[in-house]
């Protein structure tokens, strides 16, 4: 996962960029013809020193290796903490101090 | 004289009996081509009636359309998705709400698609109403921005052109 936190006039972007299969479970195995079970991020949490910035829920529509990017009114140096949980219960995150 | 017309005769006769033939064969064709279509007919309304009593049950994640149709649309909201996407599998989606005040929610929704809610963006105090992702789409359709405002939404709407799909298939 990689994340970047930039902030300009008071205003901090974040961007991040997970890696996942992001599997619907509605595609077939093109050789055996089997549905490929459903693997997708179901809930993405981004804090900032702690506070709540933003919780996404995701379902098998979001592209593989999915792209988010938000906004939230903070400063540089705030420590934001970016996590992920997926519909096979693993997780990963990632912190980073804003520039 | 007696033999040309003999010949004649059985000539003509079994031409007669060819016609009769050909026209009896087209004839029986034809009524067992009814009753065989009939017959598909009813098998497919029988189909259809399955159909419509399996859908219920098996949808559960089927969008609800009555959200998006009481949501008011507004010009505040600045949706960015491309015309065309060339492959639906990745088709980048922006959201700008920052013109509207208190937003609490913003949904992505491609109606097509067997999830139809994309994502759901929920927003603490001090975000900025913005969210910017990439999802799929397995064809052509409305890509619909929902966004909350308390207990009201707001909307705005664009049409995708996919040209290759995105989900399965």
């Amino acid at each position: 996962m990689k994340v970047r936190a930039k902030e300009k006039d008071g205003v901090v972007s974040i961007k991040v960029l997970m890696n996942h299969v992001m599997e619907s479970g509605r595609r077939k195995d093109k050789k055996s013809g089997e549905l490929i079970p459903a693997h997708f991020i179901k809930t993405v949490t981004i804090t900032a020193n702690g506070k709540d910035v933003l919780t996404a829920d995701w379902t098998g529509s979001i592209s593989k290796n999915p792209y988010l990017a938000c906004k939230y009114k903070g400063a540089k140096g705030d420590k934001v903490k970016v996590s992920w949980v997926d519909n096979k219960d693993k997780t990963a995150e990632k912190d980073v101090v804003v520039k | 004289m007696k033999r040309r017309s003999f010949v004649k005769g059985t000539l003509s006769a079994s031409v007669a009996g060819l016609a009769v033939g050909a026209g009896l064969i087209p004839a029986s064709l034809l009524a067992e081509d009814k009753k065989a279509e009939e017959a598909a007919a009813a098998s497919k309304d029988a189909e259809a009636t399955k159909d419509a009593e399996a859908k219920p049950a098996g949808h559960a994640t089927s969008f609800d359309s009555t959200i998006v149709d009481s949501a008011e649309k507004s010009d505040k909201i600045k949706l960015k998705a491309p015309d065309v996407a060339e492959n639906g599998a990745v088709v980048p989606v922006t959201v700008d709400a920052s013109g509207l005040e208190g937003v609490t929610k913003i949904q992505i929704i491609a109606t097509n698609n067997p999830d139809a809610i994309a994502g759901t963006f929920n927003l603490a105090e001090g975000t900025v109403a913005f969210a910017s992702t990439r999802i799929k789409m397995g064809k052509t359709g409305p890509v619909i921005a929902l966004v909350t405002v308390g207990d009201k939404s707001f909307k705005a709407q664009k049409d995708v052109k996919v040209t290759i799909g995105g989900c399965g298939g």
